[in-house]
């Protein structure tokens, strides 16, 4: 029988909680991962839901997966190998397309097809963009300093502090300031003309919150996403083999390897509280296991309201966590395909192996207007009637997800609101992935025959099977009022919790959402800084 | 008249080159790579297929009763013990232990074989056939060659060989056919990785790369140029005549040249096979002696990199590509080596590269300083000796 005496307790087997373990084996730390399902992964999972077809169900890409951990936990000799992803393309309404290409000159004459001036307006903006991403990336592998020095308005002061953040000039700064300032559509508008460019890029502002690419603070999520592109040759966008649970895989055999004992179908019930410390948790199956510390990577919400007793914790610091925005806003249908949807904007012939747009990403985004009539759907509790979509296919990325000549697809869908009006159900998970497929179907006509299997996933799935209150792809919407030393809440964003040898390493936390591992590493750090004491 | 010549591949290689970077292999034009970005063929090697046109090998039908005693003599390999359908990599040396050339060695009878060679050897071959009863053919135009490589390329090849190939054991040979067409298919390569290379008459070659790509489609196949085979290469720890060291033969002074020591190549030395072969006294004396120099895999400290480009606000910056450019090893201020060819791995995430160093820190786990050029000062980043390969996957010789 194994000894419930752990150092380290770890709730939830998601690659943050996976990151966190190895760290702390690595250390020669004692560690235990309770995962609540029968497979580890959390929402970077793969499952073969039909027989021969993987998807990858929840989240698809990666994008901010920290290279340091790569090499810390040497993912390659585990499995891992994140595939480009080259390209985006966006089919229009009338029949065209604009694509974003993996060779600079190629996408630069591209837009220029649609617009000259937005083809010279593109490579200033990238730069642009660039430097501000590269200013705020250091700040990812910064401990959140110390909030009680600072206030919201002091954001810009943080920002100056950084060493790269000292280098830009005025112009930069101001733009920066607009970025954590404006709409998406606001600062889009101030560059670009073509619609079909703007919707695409707004797209990058809305994902994972729950709001339009007309509303204030969309600008920031847009500089968010824009992160993973500044590693240039390192190109960081990718599909990991075998999908996101191809990540998290790899994770969990290097966690393995380095003596992390991970406990499947072992759902917590609470975390045990003695003399105002976390001294271990209590299982639903009765089972209690013991430790010098327990670490969350479950969300916020689950963190701090479900497995701790709300008495162990400041009435404000509760209060703030019931007012943490987790508004899931998007779902995902999962398509088995028996051949290639064929756009008619850029058709293939045969069997579209050297299709060079099925390689990457399309993306239903045919302007902001499209994007915020989408949301406009949202905000009154129903799902858009054409929603914007986030379509890859693993198969022709990694020939491995589907048997031979078959093809997966991977549609992530925006808006499904978590509080749908008359709630969710199958009948409007069908609606869901009717939405889905008649979108598709305006630009691949083939589309509906090809079919072989489908799986939609709402908002509420993804709470229910990946265990994420709100089904908020992000834990919780990177807004700006909810990042850096604001997350999870102002006082504690640097990964301990008010409750002493409790911490928290997820998404809900510093520095935020994506598969990028950083919560769980830099928790991870922090308990070691602690001596686990 | 003053053109390259093309390889029997050239029709379709040439309709799918897209950056037109065309590169001269021994003579022949070489596809450089096919995209403009090298990533996909990248992971094509490591992924899935990659076919790789790799027809200007020079290549040599060696025959008759004195075949082996030939390569026997030529080669540091025990040629006698070489079984039929065997295939053996080796360097070969001048009298002087240092390296002139490498390949590999196949036997398709008791007295037939073939050699490969990055240049011409005939001359070489000729002189030490003196007085032996062997026939020695250059085929390089005759032979067309495919690289085949990657994880998916057995499932391929069974699909289009008329017999399995799954009885193929690492570096072993077979006939076959393809689309009715002789072929022969060794599991051999360049890349590290799981793959085979298949040998055919130069008039078949066009219906043989169709085919491939045609079944291949369904498991990721692309074709992939020398560029980003070389990534691959490095990764797998295989060096290049002419990058990473130099013939004998074409060395102007002595440190120039190599022995099979100095590159790594100790396993191919067989001292104890009997007779004579070129060079087996000085190889002797050096394997008694211990060797001053050992070509090496350097991993660089990517955070100590980082610091040097953040020190003039810069991301790291290298290129997505290997670099074949003599970069200088230091510890302390004394230069102690030099590496030979460096890349960025997509696959570990890391900066590597193939270095030569002196006695006493080729030794594993010695730190170093290798020099990149930041923002066009040189500098020297931190770096350690590490075992080669740098990536070996267990599908390779499985």
């Amino acid at each position: 029988m194994t000894s419930n005496q752990y150092d380290a307790i770890i709730i939830g087997g998601g690659h943050n909680g996976l990151v966190a373990g190895a760290y702390l084996a690595r250390a020669g730390k004692k560690v235990v991962v309770l995962e609540r399902r029968h497979i580890a992964g959390g929402a970077a999972v793969t499952e073969e839901i039909f027989p021969g077809y993987k998807f990858t169900e929840f989240s698809y890409v990666v994008s901010l997966l920290r290279p340091e951990i790569i090499r810390d936990l040497e993912l390659p000799k585990h499995g891992l190998k994140i595939l480009p992803l080259p390209s985006t393309v966006t089919p229009m309404e009338n029949g065209d397309y604009l694509g974003a290409w993996d060779d600079h000159d190629l996408t630069r004459r591209e837009i220029y097809r649609h617009s000259p001036k937005d083809a010279e307006a593109y490579d200033e903006y990238a730069r642009v963009m660039a430097r501000a991403a590269k200013a705020i990336k250091p700040i990812i592998n910064l401990i959140p300093p110390d909030p009680s020095s600072l206030s919201v308005k002091d954001l810009m002061g943080l920002l100056k502090v950084g060493q790269f953040a000292a280098n830009l000039s005025e112009k930069e700064l101001y733009a920066i300031a607009k970025l954590a300032t404006q709409s998406s559509a606001d600062l889009l508008e101030e560059w670009f003309e073509f619609d079909a460019l703007k919707g695409t890029k707004a797209a990058s502002g809305i994902i994972g919150t729950f709001l339009g690419p007309r509303s204030p603070g969309t600008a920031y999520v847009l500089l968010h996403h824009y992160m993973g592109e500044i590693d240039g040759a390192f190109r960081a966008w990718g599909f990991a083999k075998n999908g996101s649970g191809g990540v998290s895989g790899s994770i969990l055999s290097a966690a393995k390897a380095l003596g992390v004992e991970v406990r499947l179908n072992a759902s917590v019930k609470q975390v045990i509280v003695k003399n105002g410390r976390a001294v271990g948790v209590a299982l639903e199956n009765g089972d209690e296991l013991t430790s010098k510390v327990v670490m969350s990577a479950a969300d916020p919400k689950r963190t701090f309201l479900q497995f701790v007793e709300q008495k162990h914790f400041p009435d404000e610091f509760v209060t703030a966590l019931q007012n943490f925005r987790t508004r899931g806003s998007s779902g995902k249908v999962n398509i088995a395909l028996s051949e290639l949807p064929n756009f008619t904007a850029l058709p293939f012939k045969g069997k579209g192996h050297d299709s060079a747009l099925h390689r990457g990403a399309v993306s239903i985004s045919p302007s902001i207007d499209y994007i915020e009539r989408a949301y406009d759907d949202a905000k009154y509790g129903q799902i858009s009637k054409r929603p914007y979509l986030d379509m890859i296919f693993p198969s022709m990325i990694d020939p491995d997800m589907a048997p031979p000549g078959q093809h997966v697809m991977s549609c992530f869908v925006q808006y499904a609101p978590y509080d749908l009006e008359g709630g969710w159900n199958d009948a409007k998970r069908n609606e869901l992935g009717e939405a889905v497929i008649s979108t598709i179907e305006q630009y691949a006509p083939n589309i509906r025959k090809a079919i072989v299997g489908m799986q939609v996933i709402s908002p509420k799935d993804i709470e229910a099977i990946a265990g994420i209150t709100g089904g908020n792809i992000f834990h919780g919407e990177l807004l700006l009022h909810q990042i850096f030393f604001l997350r999870p809440t102002p006082q504690w964003a640097d990964f301990r919790t008010p409750l002493k040898g409790y911490y928290f390493g997820a998404s809900g936390a510093h520095p935020g959402g994506g598969v990028m591992g950083a919560a769980g590493m830099l928790a991870a750090k922090e308990i070691l800084k602690d001596g686990l004491k | 008249m003053l053109q390259l010549k093309t390889t029997p591949f050239h029709e379709r290689t040439s309709a799918l080159c897209q950056p037109r970077n065309w590169r001269k292999w021994a003579g022949y034009f070489a596809a450089g790579s096919y995209e403009h970005t090298l990533d996909r063929e990248y992971w094509a090697i490591r992924n899935a297929a990659a076919l790789i046109d790799v027809s200007p090998l020079i290549k040599y039908v060696i025959k008759g009763k004195d075949a082996a005693a030939l390569l026997h003599r030529v080669t540091t390999r025990n040629i006698h013990k070489m079984s039929v359908g065997q295939v053996f990599y080796t360097g070969w040396c001048d009298e002087e232990g240092k390296m002139i050339d490498d390949g590999t060695v196949t036997r398709f009878d008791e007295t037939t074989f073939r050699l490969t060679s990055a240049e011409p050897n005939l001359r070489w071959l000729m002189m030490n056939a003196v007085g032996m009863e062997v026939e020695i053919t250059e085929v390089t135009d005759d032979v067309a060659a495919l690289s085949f490589q990657g994880p998916n390329t057995r499932k391929v090849l069974n699909i289009v060989a008329e017999k399995p190939v799954d009885e193929l054991k690492y570096f072993r040979m077979m006939k076959n056919k393809i689309s009715g067409v002789e072929v022969t298919i060794s599991r051999t390569g360049y890349t590290g990785d799981l793959g085979y290379e298949i040998w055919m008459d130069a008039k078949d070659a066009l219906p043989i790369w169709d085919k491939l790509m045609e079944v291949g489609g369904d498991y990721g196949i692309a074709p992939v140029g020398i560029l980003a085979m070389d990534m691959a290469r490095v990764e797998a720890g295989l060096f290049m005549l002419d990058v990473d060291y130099t013939s004998a033969s074409h060395a102007w002074i002595e440190p120039q040249k190599s022995s099979p020591f100095e590159l790594g190549l100790d396993w191919t030395v067989a001292l104890d096979k009997p007779g004579y072969f070129v060079g087996r006294r000085a190889l002797e004396r050096e394997k008694r002696e211990g060797s001053t120099w050992k070509m090496v895999g350097l991993e660089v400290d990517w955070v100590g990199m980082e610091k040097l480009f953040a020190g003039v606000g810069l991301p790291p910056q290298i290129p997505g590509m290997a670099v074949r450019g003599s970069l200088p090893i230091f510890v302390g201020n004394v230069q102690v080596g030099y590496a030979s060819t460096s890349t960025w791995s997509p696959l570990l995430k890391k900066y590597i590269a193939l270095a030569h160093l002196q006695k006493p820190y080729f030794e594993v786990g010695t730190d170093v300083r290798m020099e990149i050029t930041v923002e066009h000062h040189r500098q020297h980043a931190p770096a350690k000796v590490v075992k080669l390969p740098f990536y070996e996957p267990e599908w390779k010789k499985k």
